[in-house]
């Protein structure tokens, strides 16, 4: 074992905190967490102000306004490793819907006064600006994912995260399948595993909340969909929560701004960790 | 065994289910569950879906009740057996720092003692495929979970009588009949079964039932439902030359059209009651000191199955695509001695795309040849 610990530092960008929460979440495990790391940083969980560099750099949230910006680089150039938490930082969260809409109209709707909101047109995820070492998905993320990422740090090794679509894991529960056996719409065929198939196990569809799975055809699933008669809104309903923006999901079936698509994502983009 | 043939009257067949039970079996059999007919834990003919009847279609399951008296009206749900003597999880050992050692314990289970009740001619040619995966007949390189499992199952088996629009094993060679495996066989008729042990376990099982013995017309009475659903089946695959015609047809531009369907989302392979692959996942704790080896099914489907060296080898889902059904229909021949496929029709309802695989076939062997453009 390492003879210093690991320092990590939590954070935060635009993001509802329920991914931090996890982590104060982790109970029966957090205690050992905090035996076998640092915690530099992590407001919701202490006062200790930001300074210093930091070993896991744990980020929640989108990049929603300019100072965002520049905090993920300074956080960038602290920290060794930067992992994102949650839909918000690996795909821009709910709150990305607005990419699909002007945010201005979104303002005058809101705010009595919304010459004093200074907000980015876009919301985003964290890898649009800064280099990301890994991502855990999901709203929230699991748990379990998180105290795998630090086990696996700690350890020297991958973490065990798969990146399948949810069938594999519903499968292996011996469940049925909702879209074939109830002619419900399901988005587990395409979504990223990892929930512990929540949904599908209380007979729901999935909500893809682990965003879309790694090299899946999302086109496939809608198509299949369409043509057995689930209506337009329900697919667009679907696939505009909180993965809306991930790349495979946002090109779906609603349109997006072409100059959007042009600019966001670059190499090594949201998609890809 | 052969000649000695009983009739188990529908009444009696609670007797058989606590026979069984008494005899130490864990009991498994046709359930409805999560609207489907699915194996698990069967105690009580109450249980059994008697007179429900299963429409499937590419992409579509749906049970219907027929108001019949029979009891087997319904062909195989989407869970084969394969969960039952290859768990799709499964704890290995367990490694613990011990000083400057390290302390191993293993932690793999013995399995239950299955008895698997109203199985199907598919499931057991499925059985016999798996049994050529697993068991090294020369012993060395036995999975030790699923040789133990099969050792202590017992099949009973049903006949079907009727077929899905999905079923093709009369043209795969392995149903409705039941060639393979069976400890008894059972054919349905209105009021009773016609049991056929078919080896010293089933014997036994039925002779402190002490059942009369049944008629010869009986017993034909019963087959000739089953020959009927035999010649009945429409669906099939031609499988002459099947596995040279798909190995010459790699870049048959099919599997591009294919992909464009395919979802990979690898349900497929999850109720195929052959598919096998299998990944080890290795935990460690956050102290360090205990790390866990566990052994769960994966699937070709999955991009991260095809990772070595650095690289996903199959990125494009037409890859993966092409793996599997050639894996399935070509080079299991090579491996295996058998096609990997029996013909339970289970890829097909259950793919939510609906992509039907002698309809793949079919399309392969009327474009044999064909080559998409090289760049």
């Amino acid at each position: 074992m390492a003879t210093k610990k690991p320092r990590i530092g939590v954070f935060k960008f635009a993001s509802c905190d329920g991914c931090q929460l996890s982590l104060l979440d982790c109970e029966d495990e957090l205690l050992a967490i905090a035996d076998a790391v640092e915690i530099g940083y992590f407001l919701e969980a202490t006062r200790k102000p930001l300074t210093g560099e930091f070993d896991i750099a744990l980020v929640e949230g989108s990049i929603s306004t300019p100072e965002q910006i520049e905090q993920i680089h300074d956080i960038r150039n602290r920290s060794r490793m930067l992992v994102t938490i949650g839909a918000c930082a690996t795909a821009g969260g709910i709150q990305a819907l607005r990419n699909f809409a002007d945010v201005r109209e979104f303002l005058s709707a809101v705010y009595a006064s919304p010459e004093y909101i200074d907000t980015l047109k876009t919301s985003t995820p964290i890898a649009d600006h800064v280099r990301v070492d890994f991502e855990l998905r999901g709203c929230p993320v699991s748990k379990h994912h998180l105290v795998e990422l630090i086990s696996a740090t700690l350890a020297g090794r991958r973490p065990n995260i798969p990146r399948h679509s949810v069938c594999i894991d519903c499968k292996r529960l011996g469940l049925t399948c909702l879209p074939v056996a109830y002619g419900i719409p399901c988005l587990g065929p395409i979504t990223q595993s990892g929930c512990g198939v929540i949904c599908p196990s209380y007979h729901r569809g999935c909500y893809g909340c682990f965003g879309p799975a790694h090299r899946t055809n999302v086109q496939g699933l809608v198509r299949a969909y369409q043509s057995a008669g689930v209506p337009e809104e329900t697919l667009d309903l679907l696939l505009h929560t909180f993965n809306a923006w991930a790349p495979g999901f946002r090109e779906s079936t609603r349109s997006v701004p072409e100059e959007l698509l042009s600019r966001s994502t670059g190499p090594g983009g949201s998609g890809e960790r | 065994m052969a000649g000695t043939v009983y009739v188990l009257p529908k009444e009696r067949f609670q007797e058989l289910l606590d026979r069984l039970k008494a005899d130490g079996y864990q009991v498994v059999g046709p359930v409805l569950r999560d609207g489907a007919i699915v194996y698990d834990d069967l105690h009580s003919v109450d249980q059994i879906p008697r007179g429900w009847v299963d429409q499937q279609e590419p992409g579509r399951y749906q049970l219907v009740h027929d108001r019949s008296q029979r009891w087997f009206t319904f062909t195989p749900g989407p869970l084969s057996l394969k969960r039952f003597l290859f768990p799709p999880s499964l704890s290995l050992f367990r490694v613990r720092r011990n000083g400057d050692g390290v302390q191993l314990q293993v932690t793999m289970p013995e399995p239950p003692r299955y008895a698997f009740v109203g199985v199907r001619a598919c499931d057991l040619a499925a059985v016999a495929v798996q049994d050529r995966v697993y068991i090294d007949r020369q012993g060395l390189f036995s999975d030790g979970y699923y040789a133990a499992a099969r050792r202590k199952a017992l099949f009973i088996a049903v006949e079907c009588q009727s077929y899905a629009a999905t079923c093709f094993c009369s043209s795969m060679g392995t149903g409705p009949e039941v060639n393979h495996t069976a400890d008894v066989v059972l054919l349905e008729l209105e009021d009773r079964f016609v049991a056929q042990p078919r080896s010293e376990r089933g014997a036994a099982v039925l002779t402190p039932l002490a059942l009369e013995q049944a008629t010869d017309e009986e017993l034909q009475r019963a087959k000739h439902y089953v020959r009927q659903a035999a010649a009945d089946m429409e669906r099939q695959v031609d499988l002459t030359d099947i596995r040279d015609l798909l190995l010459r047809n790699l870049e048959n531009p099919r599997w591009d059209q294919v992909a464009t369907r395919c979802i990979a989302c690898a349900n497929c392979t999850m109720v195929c009651p052959t598919c096998f692959c299998f990944s080890f996942q290795e935990v460690t704790d956050l102290t360090g000191n205990e790390a866990e080896r566990r052994r769960v099914v994966d699937s070709c489907f999955n991009p991260e199955f095809s990772y070595a060296f650095g690289v996903e080898v199959r990125q494009s889902v037409a890859s993966r695509y092409r793996q599997w059904l050639t894996h399935k229909f070509a080079t299991w021949y090579d491996q295996f001695g058998v096609s990997g496929c029996v013909g339970c029709g289970r890829c097909i309802t259950w793919c939510p795309a609906g992509i039907d695989v002698t309809e793949e076939l079919s399309a392969i062997r009327a474009s044999d040849g064909s080559r998409k453009e090289q760049l």
